[in-house]
């Protein structure tokens, strides 16, 4: 073999490459992560241009089109009152993609530090906080949502709350086992060693590396969050009317289902779409971070 | 062993009395007064007072609390205000009820879920695969309500075959009792089905790579006996044990089935509780429940430990 077979190596191939580039890498070649990456983009993007894209007032209604079939002036028909159900549609994505994106938020915020609080504290606090999460998690998710919703108020902002707090022990008791895992690892040992506090230890050396299982675990819990609001909605515990939100529109399609079935069918397939997607975009970030699939 | 099931039921334990302290600490944040509630249309302070005494609705929180929990293990639920009977024969009434439907969302679940998740398997990569999956994302990506809606919409509306809402129970008549109870219990058990499918297609998967698979396969045995008889037996333990942590998401399911199809059963007690502002129904239905739950937890626990030889030790 002579020098002249062996490929040269240059000073930045010997760096190993930014771990979120390989991640971004890897989930690129996952076909169903990124059609799921494509439909959230186009939907928050619906979401957010609703008052220019949407054809008609969401609320406006028309007792001259009252339960219309789909035509070329409205797409998707109309609902009981004569409203534009694509209209609707477009803008119940805003409920619907706030309520996923806030109460994860709500959650990862009270999850993630209590996690990281139990796992890394351990002893009495860990012991407490662990009994707390399993009474919470011993009570079927909707349940709890549907309780802390009534006992909030009806209105989307209480829903948010509400799945928020039914959401949060999940992100503790994932934060706490990643800690615990993590705190016994080399970088944090050293950490320790060189005199650093435990707070910064906590948030400087363990945090960062337990980021990509909440992130996995925080694209999941958004498609719940948005059935659950659909559900909480659906049941009158949500948005109230006549603000549009994608389970409220169903509830009251469900009366008219003989008459106007594109009532039901739009917003019921606007609210699989997102959760499939966001499925998707879990299912894929979790093949990409994982370093089992490397 | 003993050590295990000893150290596993004192855990119970203070879990159990959190989560009774939860779902009582939740009650009183019900917005409403409990009184006037009872009282209904009379607003005669006389009997709003005599109310308050009589559910001791006077006295500070842990006291209630305290009250309530005596009650609860002498098998006293409270009674119900709106509904003026006790919440354990409620819970009698409409239990059943929801079990029906329950065991019927199981078996749909088990009769889909468990066949694809081994096809997946076992055709790896290959357009079954793709299709099994397929179908696992679409079953938890539907939201039940809306499914429920279009079964109705086909089976009820444009088909007529089936009644779009209803109960009738099995002791009353069994075909009637089907009828009502199938779409429903489809809705409900296609989530599950979804849920199943995958943890017995990562299940299997792991177990026909293992070396007892492929010492079968070097006896020469023929394929169909490798998986069903060696592969899946194995694969099972952990996916029955899985499922029986599915039993929140039938719960929660029941809630909106119940709901749509109009089944009188634990689900629509607990909504039609909520509204009402029945403290005591709450209360009592979501303990059951949560208690049910984690029960069902230790008990798979068990069953993962005594199935399993190697924690056993």
């Amino acid at each position: 073999m002579t020098a002249a077979t062996l490929p040269a190596i240059t000073p930045g191939e010997a760096h190993e490459e930014n771990p979120w580039a390989r991640a971004w890498r890897r989930l690129r070649r996952r076909k169903g992560a990124m059609v799921g990456l494509a439909v959230v983009s186009l939907f928050v993007l619906v979401a957010l241009l609703a008052p220019w894209v949407a054809p008609y007032d969401p609320v406006a209604t028309s007792w001259s089109a009252v339960r219309k079939a789909p035509s070329w002036a409205h797409w998707l028909g109309t609902d009981e009152v004569g409203r534009d159900v694509l209209s609707r549609v477009i803008w119940g994505a805003r409920a619907s993609l706030s309520a996923g994106l806030v109460s994860v938020g709500i959650a990862l915020g009270v999850g993630v530090p209590l996690g990281l609080l139990a796992g890394y504290a351990g002893r009495w606090i860990d012991a407490i906080l662990s009994r707390i999460v399993d009474a919470m998690l011993a009570i079927p998710f909707l349940i709890l949502a549907i309780a802390l919703a009534a006992f909030l108020g009806p209105s989307l902002s209480n829903a948010m709350i509400a799945i928020g707090v039914t959401a949060t022990p999940i992100f503790v008791r994932l934060t706490r086992g990643q800690t615990l895992a993590a705190k016994v690892e080399d970088y944090v040992e050293a950490a320790r060693a060189v005199g650093n506090p435990h707070w910064r230890i906590a948030l400087r050396h363990v945090l960062p590396n337990i980021v990509p299982p909440l992130l996995v675990q925080a694209s999941l819990a958004i498609a719940g969050a948005i059935i659950a609001e659909a559900a909480l909605s659906f049941l009158g515990l949500g948005q109230q009317p006549p603000s549009p939100s994608w389970g409220s529109m169903l509830n009251s399609a469900q009366r008219f289902i003989a008459q106007a079935p594109w009532m039901a069918f739009w917003p019921g397939f606007a609210i699989f779409a997102a959760v499939l997607s966001f499925n998707l975009l879990g299912d894929g970030l979790r093949d990409a971070l994982d370093p089992r699939h490397r | 062993m003993l050590a295990f099931l000893t150290q596993r039921l004192l855990q119970v334990i203070p879990t159990l009395v959190l989560v009774s302290m939860l779902i009582f600490g939740l009650q009183q944040l019900l917005p409403g007064d409990p009184a006037l509630i009872m009282a209904g249309e009379e607003r005669d302070p006389k009997v709003l007072e005599e109310i308050r005494q009589q559910y001791r609705l006077n006295e500070p929180i842990p006291v209630q609390y305290v009250y309530w929990m005596k009650g609860v293990l002498s098998g006293n639920l409270g009674e119900s205000m709106r509904l003026k009977s006790s919440v354990a024969s409620l819970v009698a009434e409409k239990l059943p009820v929801t079990l029906q439907l329950a065991g019927m969302a199981i078996l749909v679940a088990l009769g889909i879920g468990i066949p694809a998740g081994i096809i997946s398997a076992v055709k790896k990569d290959t357009a079954w695969d793709y299709g099994a999956n397929l179908f696992a994302l679409w079953g938890i990506s539907t939201p039940n309500f809306w499914l429920g809606i279009l079964l109705i919409f086909l089976f009820s509306v444009t088909l007529g075959w089936l009644p779009a809402s209803g109960y009738v129970s099995l002791a009353e008549n069994w075909r009637s009792s089907l009828a009502t109870t199938i779409m429903p219990a489809f809705v409900l058990g296609n989530a599950i089905a979804a849920i199943l499918m995958r943890h017995t297609r990562s299940a299997m998967m792991q177990a026909m790579a293992a070396d007892y698979v492929r010492t079968a396969r070097a006896k020469g045995l023929y394929e169909r006996r490798v998986v069903l008889k060696h592969a899946l037996r194995n694969a099972m333990t952990p996916v029955i044990t899985l499922g029986a942590l599915e039993f929140g998401t039938l719960l929660s399911g029941a809630v909106l089935t119940e709901q749509i199809f109009t089944i009188p059963g634990f689900g629509k007690l607990i909504v039609d509780s909520v509204f009402n502002r029945d403290y005591a129904v709450v209360q009592g239905v979501v303990l059951v429940t949560a208690t049910t739950y984690i029960m069902l937890n230790l008990l798979a626990d068990i069953a993962y430990v005594l199935v399993n030889p190697r924690l056993r030790a």
